[in-house]
C-alpha cells in the first residue's frame, strides 16, 4: 500500500526531559521520525519540553512546540494547526500517556485527527498487564502464572495462591517503577504497597517468578499489510529478573538455537499480527526455560523504544525512520534498505560482528540508594560496543564506560576473598560483570559462578578467555611480552594500558610503539546490515583487529576535522552534549570540511549513520581515538562541544601535536585548573572567592582557616560537582576530606570560601579572537549552594542590577580574552552584596547552550562550531534574540527510582534532565511558586 | 577454541592464489571444494548437515560459531555435508543444556576439517566481488605450493553433478500409510524436514533414490509428487529433468523446491545458470505477487533459472520475486498443478514464513 496522501499534517509527541528509563533515545526516534515524514512531503510539527534536544530544533519540523507535555498544550497546538494526524509511538510511554489521555477526553476527535501507527485499544492491550495476560492466554501463548490485584489484601492473597518467589508488577508505569520481586512472605506487604501507589491505576501483577531463565528480546518492524521483520534479536546477558535498561544485552543473540529462536520468531509475529491496528516498531519480550527451551511472553511495546534505539546502532537498520514511513501507510516491501541504498527494507539484517551494550549508573550521586538490580531499571545511560568478537565487544564496552576500567577488570584495587566474592555474585549490582572476572582469576570454577549468578555459562566461558590470556600476560614485562601474545591480547579487546597494568611493566605509549612495529593494528570494518552480502556505502565502523589488515574505512583526501563525543549519559553529562556534537557536526560540513565522529552512545543523534561524513561507534578513550587520529590524520579537532569527557582528552591530542579547533590546549588548561586560573583572574583584578588545595586533613584544616568557614571541599576535575560538600568546622571538614581520599586516592582537594546566601548567574559567550557576544546571562532561582545543574535559571536575568549584569559581561569578555577563547565559554558567578566574583569558567559547550539557542531561537552552536574553526568571524552573524518574556531552565529528578534516597540539593548535581518553560513576566504564578520555594530543597 | 593451549595453524587457499593464515578446528587434515558464505545467525548444525551444501566449504559470516554446542534432533541429514568450515570464531566451549556435543567433537567424529580466527568479512567481500571459486583448508600441512597443486585439481562446480552422490541408496516411508494423501519424494538429498513437514501434513511419504525410473514412481500410484533440493549444477542432471518431465504428463501436484525448482523449470525449456557467488542465509525477501504477502525466506543455491526465459515462456508463470534483486524465487506451470520456488520453505534453519506452501501442496491433492 503506498502512502496515504490524505496526512498532510502530523504532530509528533516528544518524550520530555530526561529521565531513568526514558532518556535521549527518543530524541533519536523522534528526530528520525520527523526527518523521515518530511522526506515523504509531511509537515512535522513537534511538541517536547526537552530543550536539550535535536528534535525541537527549527531544522527538524515545520514548528516546534517547546511546551510542557500536557493536553492543555496538545489543544492548544491542534487549536493552531491543521494537523491531519498524530504519531505517539516515537515518544516513549509518556507520549503514549499523554495520546491515550487526549483521546479519552475526546480531543483528537473534536480536531478530527487520527492516531497512526497504533490505535489505543492496541495500547490498550500491551500495556495492561491483565489485559496482556488475557490475550496472551486466549492466543495460547504461555505466560508466567499471574493475577491482577487492585488491592493489597487481593495481593495479600493472589501472592499464597502463586508461591514465592514472585514479582509484583503496577500497571502503566515506566521502566519498572515500583515493581519488584519478592522471594519470601515478610517483603511482600512492603512490596504490594509500593507497587499499588505507583501505579496510576492502583494496580499491580502478582507474577510468578521465573528466575534464572534466559531474557531475549526482539526487534520487529511490521507494516499495514501485515508483513512483519525482526531487525534485531537481543539476549540478556544478565538472566531474568533484571530490568532490560540495566541488563548487559548482546546483539546477536549468543546462545539460542534456531529452533528456540523460530519459536520465538513465529510468537512474536503472530502477537504482533493478532495487536490490532498497528504499523511501525515494536519490541517484544520473552524468557527461555534453558531446560525445556519452552519459552514465555513477558511484554509487548507497540513503540519504539530504548532497545530499538540500540537495534538501530547496532545493526544500522534505521528502525524510527522506517516506522515513521510505515505509520504514513507504506509497506516494507515498496522501501529501500537505507544502507545498501540498493536492496529491500524488508529484510531480516544479518550481522557479522557482536555487540555489548553495558548500562551506565550513577549509584554515587544517590546516597543510600539501593544499588541492587532488579525490575526497576536504576542506569542514567548506557554504552555498545562493537567488536568481532563477544570478548573484544565486552572490553570496547568497559572502555567506554568512562568508569576508569581500562577493560574488563579492577587493577590495582583489592579483591575480595574467595567465599566472599561468591556471596556478593548472587545479588545482581552494577559491578557484577567485573566481580565475575575478579572471582575467575581466584580460580574459581565456571560452575560455581553460573550457580550463583545464573547467567549462562557461555558467557563465563568467555570471560574466562580473558582471565586465562590475562594470567599468560602477566608472565611477561613489556620488553619480553611475545608478539603472538599480544596480538592475541588485541584480539580480545585487552587495550594497551590494560596490557600495561597487567604486566606492571611499559606504559601505553610504549605498548603501542611496540604493537605499531610488530603491525598489530586496528583495521576498521563497515556496520552494513548484511554480513559484507552486498556492498554498502554507508560510513559507520567499527575497529578490531584482524590478521588479514584488511581495512574498509577508506581515506579520503578532503579536509577532515573530528568531533568527539560525550560519550554514555550520566548526571551533569547528557544529551545536551549530542546536541552540540550534532550541529558542530553539520557546521563543519557546511564548512566544506569532512565531518568525522566518534563516540560510544547509542541513544544519541550524532550516532546516526547519515548524520556526520564518517562514523566511528568507538569508545571515547585514549587508544582508540588515537588509531583513528593515525589512520585519518585530520586537519583537526573539536573537544568543545563533548563535554568534559572530550575536554579531558585534550592534553593527549595536544602531546601527539594534533590541532584542537578553537581555544588551545594550554588556554584551556589555565581555565581547568584551578591554581592557573585563579592566578590569572588575580592578574585581571577579578574577584574570586578565596580557596586553597591540600593533600590531607591537616593543610585542609589550614587552608579552612585561611579562605574562612564555609567552605566548599571538592577534588579537582570532577564532572557535576561529583563528591562536592560544603562544611562550616574543622570536624565536618575533616570527615569529608578523610572521605574524598577514601574514594579517590591522592587527588588533590580544592577549598573554597563558600559565599553563603549569595546569587548565582551564568554566562555563556561566544569570542572570535577579537569580539565577544554574550549568548546568554541566566540566573538561578535558588541561592548558592544547589549545583547549577539542578538550580532553575532564567534566562535573562531577572533580579540582577544591570551593573550587577555589566559587571558579570565586562568580566567575561576579559576572561575570554584573556584565555584568548576561539568557541564557546561558560562563566559561572556569585553574586554577593553588589559585588561579583568569579566561580568557575568552562572552555568548552555547556549544559545550557542548547537551552540558550532554543530560548533565543539562534542557531548558537552552528556559529561557535563555525568560528572555533576560524571560517567566520561573530561580525559575520546577526544574532536577533526573539524571546518575550522569560525562559526557564527546569531541573527535573528521577528521585522515584531511587527510594530512600533524601531528596535534599546541594553541591552535588542530582537532576537527570530538564524542560524548559516561557513565561510572560515575573507575575507568573509559576514562577512566583518557585521563588517563593527556592530554599526549600538545599541542604544546607 | 580447543582446550589445548598451542592451536595448531591452518592455511586456506582460494583458486585465484589468494592465501588466509588460521588456526586449526575440527578434524586436523586437509580438505577442499567450492567456498561459499551463509549469513546466518542460527543454525548452525542445521546447514552443515543439509545436503545441497554436498561439496561446499562453508565461510559462517556470523562470527561466533558453536556456542550451543549441536543435538541429534537438528540435523538434516545423517551426516555433515559439508566438504569445510571457516569462522572467525568457532567455539569449542558451549551452553545448551540439551545439547549433546560441542562443535569440536562432532566435527572431528564426522571428519570435517574447519579454520578458524579468519577475517571472514575480509574473504566474504572478496567472494562478493571476485565469485564463487574452489579452495583448499589444511591443518596438516602449510607448505602452500603443494597445496595450491592439489587444489589444481578440484573439479569445477560448473557441470558437475553431485545429487545422486548424497541421494538415499533405498526407498524409505515416513508417515501413515493408511493416509489418504501419498506422495512421492525424488530425492536429489532432500533434507530431513521437508519430508516431516509433508508427513506433518498427513501425507504418507515415499522417499526415491535420485535415479530411480519413472514406472516405479508411477506404480506407488501418489497423489503428488515432490522434487527434492540438493546439491551441484542442474544442468548436469538430464535424467531428472527427464523424470519431472514424464511425471508432469500426469497432471498431478507436483512441487519443487531449490534443484527442484531448476529442474521443473529446465524441464519446461527454461535454462538455468550458475550465479555469481549465489544466495545463502535466513533473511532473504520474497514476495508472493499472488497474494501481495512478502515472506522472509531460508536461502542456498549457487544456481539459478534464467529470468528473461522465464519471462519469456508461455507455460510459466511467475509466482514468486525477490526484493533484493528481483530474481525468480517462484513458479508455476499454466494448465498444470505443478509449482516450484528456489528458496527453502521448510526452513531448516530459518524463518517460518513459507511453510504454507506445503499446506497449498497438500490442499492440490485433497
Amino acid at each position: 500500500m503506498p502512502q496515504d496522501k490524505s496526512i498532510k499534517t502530523v504532530l509528533i509527541i516528544g518524550s520530555g526531559p530526561i529521565i531513568v528509563g526514558q532518556a535521549c533515545e527518543f530524541d533519536y526516534s523522534g528526530s528520525q521520525a520527523a526527518r523521515s515524514l518530511r522526506e515523504e512531503g509531511v509537515s512535522v510539527i513537534l511538541i517536547n519540553s526537552n530543550p536539550a534536544t535535536i528534535m525541537t530544533d527549527p531544522m527538524m519540523a515545520d514548528r516546534v512546540y517547546l511546551l510542557p507535555l500536557t493536553v492543555e498544550s496538545i489543544e492548544k497546538i491542534l487549536e493552531e494547526n491543521n494537523i491531519d494526524a498524530v504519531l505517539p509511538t516515537m515518544g516513549g510511554q509518556t507520549a503514549l500517556n499523554l495520546a491515550k489521555e487526549a483521546e479519552e477526553l475526546g480531543i483528537w476527535e473534536k480536531y478530527n485527527v487520527r492516531l497512526i501507527g497504533v490505535d489505543i485499544k492496541a495500547i490498550e492491550k500491551a500495556e495492561d498487564r491483565e489485559k496482556f495476560r488475557q490475550w496472551m492466554i486466549q492466543m495460547n501463548i504461555p505466560v508466567a502464572p499471574a493475577k491482577t490485584a487492585n488491592s493489597f489484601l487481593e495481593g495479600k492473597e493472589f501472592a499464597q495462591d502463586i508461591g514465592f518467589p514472585l514479582v509484583i508488577r503496577p500497571s502503566f508505569t515506566l521502566g519498572g517503577t515500583g515493581g519488584g520481586f519478592v522471594h519470601s512472605k515478610d517483603q511482600l506487604d512492603e512490596a504490594l504497597n509500593r507497587g499499588l501507589s505507583a501505579s496510576p491505576i492502583h494496580e499491580v501483577l502478582v507474577e510468578k517468578a521465573v528466575l534464572g531463565w534466559k531474557e531475549f528480546e526482539l526487534e520487529l518492524l511490521r507494516d499495514s499489510n501485515d508483513n512483519v521483520a525482526i531487525i534485531c534479536t537481543v539476549e540478556n546477558f544478565d538472566p531474568m529478573g533484571i530490568h532490560t535498561g540495566d541488563s548487559i544485552t548482546v546483539a546477536p543473540a549468543m546462545t539460542l538455537s534456531d529452533t528456540a529462536f523460530q519459536l520465538m520468531r513465529n510468537t512474536a509475529i503472530s502477537m504482533m499480527r493478532n495487536l490490532g491496528n498497528f504499523a511501525g516498531g515494536c519490541n517484544v519480550q520473552f524468557a527461555l526455560n534453558p531446560e525445556t527451551e519452552g519459552i514465555i511472553a513477558i511484554e509487548i511495546n507497540p513503540r519504539v523504544s530504548r532497545s530499538s534505539a540500540l537495534a538501530s546502532k547496532a545493526t544500522g537498520y534505521p528502525i524510527a525512520k522506517i516506522a515513521a514511513k510505515l505509520a504514513l501507510g507504506f509497506t516494507l516491501d515498496e522501501l529501500k534498505n537505507q544502507i545498501t541504498k540498493t536492496t529491500s527494507a524488508y529484510f531480516e539484517p544479518a550481522l557479522d560482528y557482536v555487540i555489548v551494550k553495558i548500562p551506565r549508573w550513577n549509584f554515587d550521586k544517590f546516597k543510600g540508594a539501593n544499588d541492587t538490580l532488579g525490575l526497576q531499571m536504576k542506569s542514567v545511560g548506557e554504552v555498545m560496543a562493537i567488536g568481532r568478537s563477544f570478548t573484544e565487544a565486552v572490553q570496547k564496552a568497559c572502555q567506554s564506560l568512562e568508569n576508569n576500567a581500562v577493560g574488563l577488570g579492577y587493577y590495582g584495587k583489592s579483591l575480595m576473598h574467595a567465599d566472599e566474592i561468591v556471596e556478593y555474585l548472587k545479588t545482581p549490582k552494577w559491578d557484577r560483570i567485573f566481580r565475575i572476572k575478579d572471582a575467575l582469576m581466584m580460580g574459581i570454577s565456571v560452575k560455581t559462578i553460573v550457580q550463583a549468578t545464573l547467567i549462562d555459562r557461555w558467557f563465563i566461558y568467555e570471560i574466562k578467555k580473558i582471565v586465562d590470556t590475562e594470567k599468560e600476560i602477566a608472565k611477561y614485562k613489556l620488553a619480553t611480552l611475545p608478539l603472538d601474545l599480544l596480538r592475541k591480547a588485541k584480539t580480545m579487546g585487552f587495550s594497551d594500558e590494560q596490557i600495561c597494568r597487567i604486566m606492571q611493566n611499559g606504559d601505553e605509549e610504549d605498548l603501542y610503539q611496540k604493537r605499531k612495529a610488530a603491525g598489530i593494528r586496528r583495521v576498521y570494518k563497515m556496520v552494513d546490515t548484511c554480513s559484507a552480502e552486498f556492498e554498502a556505502k554507508t560510513p559507520y565502523f567499527y575497529s578490531s583487529f584482524e590478521s588479514s589488515g584488511y581495512n574498509e574505512s577508506k581515506v579520503s583526501d578532503k579536509k577532515k576535522i573530528i568531533v568527539l563525543g560525550s560519550g554514555p549519559n550520566r548526571i551533569g553529562q547528557g544529551i545536551e552534549f549530542d546536541y552540540c556534537c550534532v550541529h558542530g557536526l553539520l557546521a563543519i560540513r557546511e564548512e566544506g570540511y569532512e565531518a568525522i565522529m566518534v563516540n560510544c552512545n547509542p541513544e544519541t543523534v550524532s550516532t546516526d549513520f547519515d548524520i556526520a561524513d564518517k562514523l566511528y561507534f568507538e569508545p571515547v578513550f585514549w587508544e582508540h581515538l588515537r588509531e583513528i587520529i593515525d589512520l585519518e590524520k585530520p586537519d583537526g579537532i573539536i573537544v568543545q562541544l563533548g563535554g568534559q569527557t572530550a575536554l579531558k582528552l585534550s592534553a593527549k591530542i595536544h602531546e601527539l601535536g594534533i590541532p584542537i579547533i578553537g581555544t588551545s590546549y594550554d588556554n584551556m588548561d589555565i581555565a581547568e585548573d584551578r591554581g592557573r586560573f585563579s592566578d590569572m583572574l588575580k592578574d585581571l583584578g577579578i574577584p574570586y572567592p578565596k580557596y586553597g588545595t591540600a593533600y590531607n586533613v591537616d593543610d585542609a584544616v589550614e587552608v579552612a582557616k585561611e579562605v574562612q568557614y564555609p567552605v566548599l571541599v571538592r577534588p579537582s576535575y570532577v564532572l557535576g560537582g561529583q563528591r562536592m560538600r560544603i562544611v562550616i568546622n574543622d570536624d565536618e571538614l575533616e570527615k569529608a576530606v578523610v572521605s574524598l581520599l577514601k574514594h579517590l586516592p591522592g587527588n588533590k582537594i580544592l577549598i573554597d570560601h563558600f559565599l553563603d546566601r549569595c546569587q548565582e548567574a551564568e554566562i555563556d559567550a561566544i569570542f572570535d579572537g577579537e569580539n565577544f557576544h554574550v549568548m546568554g546571562v541566566m540566573e538561578h532561582i535558588e541561592p548558592a549552594g544547589i549545583h547549577s545543574g539542578d538550580s532553575n535559571a532564567v534566562l535573562p536575568a531577572f533580579n540582577l542590577t544591570p551593573l550587577e549584569v555589566t559587571t558579570m559581561e565586562y568580566y567575561a569578555e576579559k576572561i575570554a580574552r584573556s584565555l584568548n577563547i576561539r568557541g564557546l565559554i561558560n562563566i559561572q558567578f556569585a553574586v554577593k552584596n553588589g559585588q561579583v566574583f568569579v566561580i568557575e569558567a568552562n572552555p568548552r559547550a555547556s549544559r545550557t547552550t542548547p537551552f540558550i539557542a532554543k530560548a533565543y531561537q539562534i542557531p548558537y552552536l552552528n556559529i561557535a562550531t563555525k568560528i572555533m574553526m576560524g571560517t567566520h568571524k561573530i561580525t559575520d552573524f546577526t544574532f536577533e534574540k526573539k524571546l518575550e518574556g522569560f525562559a526557564i531552565k527546569e531541573p527535573v529528578f528521577s528521585f522515584d527510582k531511587f527510594p530512600g534516597v533524601s531528596k535534599e540539593l546541594g553541591p552535588e548535581m542530582k537532576s537527570t534532565g530538564e524542560a524548559i518553560r516561557f513565561i510572560k513576566d515575573l507575575r507568573d504564578p509559576y514562577f512566583r511558586t518557585l521563588y517563593k520555594e527556592r530554599s526549600m530543597h538545599l541542604s544546607k | 577454541m580447543p582446550a589445548t593451549t598451542e592451536q595448531r595453524n591452518a592455511v586456506l587457499i582460494l583458486a585465484d592464489g589468494n592465501v588466509f593464515y588460521g588456526k586449526a578446528f575440527g578434524k586436523i587434515g586437509t580438505t577442499s571444494g567450492e567456498i561459499c558464505f551463509n549469513t546466518g545467525m542460527t543454525g548452525y548444525q542445521e546447514v552443515f548437515t543439509d545436503p545441497s551444501y554436498f561439496g561446499q566449504v562453508l565461510i559462517m559470516n556470523n562470527v561466533h560459531t558453536g556456542n550451543y554446542g549441536v543435538k541429534k534432533d537438528d540435523r538434516e541429514s545423517d551426516s555433515v555435508k559439508i566438504r569445510g568450515l571457516i569462522g572467525r570464531n568457532l567455539e569449542e566451549k558451549y551452553s545448551r543444556m540439551m545439547a549433546d556435543d560441542s562443535l569440536q567433537d562432532y566435527l572431528e567424529k564426522q571428519n570435517v576439517v574447519a579454520i578458524e580466527e579468519i577475517d571472514t568479512r575480509a574473504l566474504v567481500a572478496h567472494i562478493r566481488t571476485k565469485g564463487a571459486m574452489n579452495c583448499i583448508i589444511s591443518s596438516e600441512t602449510t607448505d602452500v605450493e603443494d597445496l595450491k597443486r592439489q587444489l589444481a585439481s578440484v573439479p569445477s562446480m560448473d557441470g558437475l553433478e553431485l545429487a545422486s552422490s548424497v541421494s538415499t541408496d533405498e526407498v524409505y516411508h515416513l508417515g501413515d500409510p493408511e493416509s489418504p494423501i501419498r506422495v512421492a519424494v525424488m530425492d536429489y538429498g532432500v533434507k530431513k524436514n521437508i519430508i516431516q513437514c509433508l508427513a506433518d501434513r498427513g501425507a504418507y511419504v515415499r522417499v526415491h533414490p535420485a535415479k530411480t525410473p519413472v514406472k516405479d514412481l508411477l506404480e506407488f500410484n501418489p497423489d503428488g509428487y515432490f522434487i527434492s533440493n540438493g546439491p551441484g549444477d542442474p544442468a548436469a542432471m538430464p535424467y531428472a529433468v527427464e523424470t519431472v518431465k514424464e511425471l508432469l504428463k500426469t497432471d498431478k501436484p507436483l512441487f519443487g523446491i531449490c534443484l527442484g525448482h531448476q529442474l521443473l523449470a529446465l524441464a519446461n525449456g527454461i535454462p538455468t545458470f550458475k550465479m555469481h557467488h549465489g544466495h545463502r542465509g535466513l533473511n532473504h525477501p520474497v514476495k508472493n505477487i499472488v497474494t501481495g504477502y512478502c515472506e522472509i525466506t531460508t536461502q542456498n543455491h549457487g544456481f539459478g533459472v534464467d529470468p528473461e526465459a522465464v519471462r519469456n515462456s508461455p507455460n510459466v508463470e511467475i509466482t514468486h520475486v525477490n526484493l533484493n534483486d528481483e530474481s525468480i524465487e517462484g513458479i508455476r506451470i499454466k494448465g498444470k498443478p505443478a509449482f516450484s520456488v528456489q528458496y527453502h520453505p521448510e526452513s531448516t534453519p530459518g524463518p517460518h514464513d513459507s511453510r504454507y506452501l506445503f499446506d497449498q501442496f497438500i490442499g492440490m491433492m485433497k
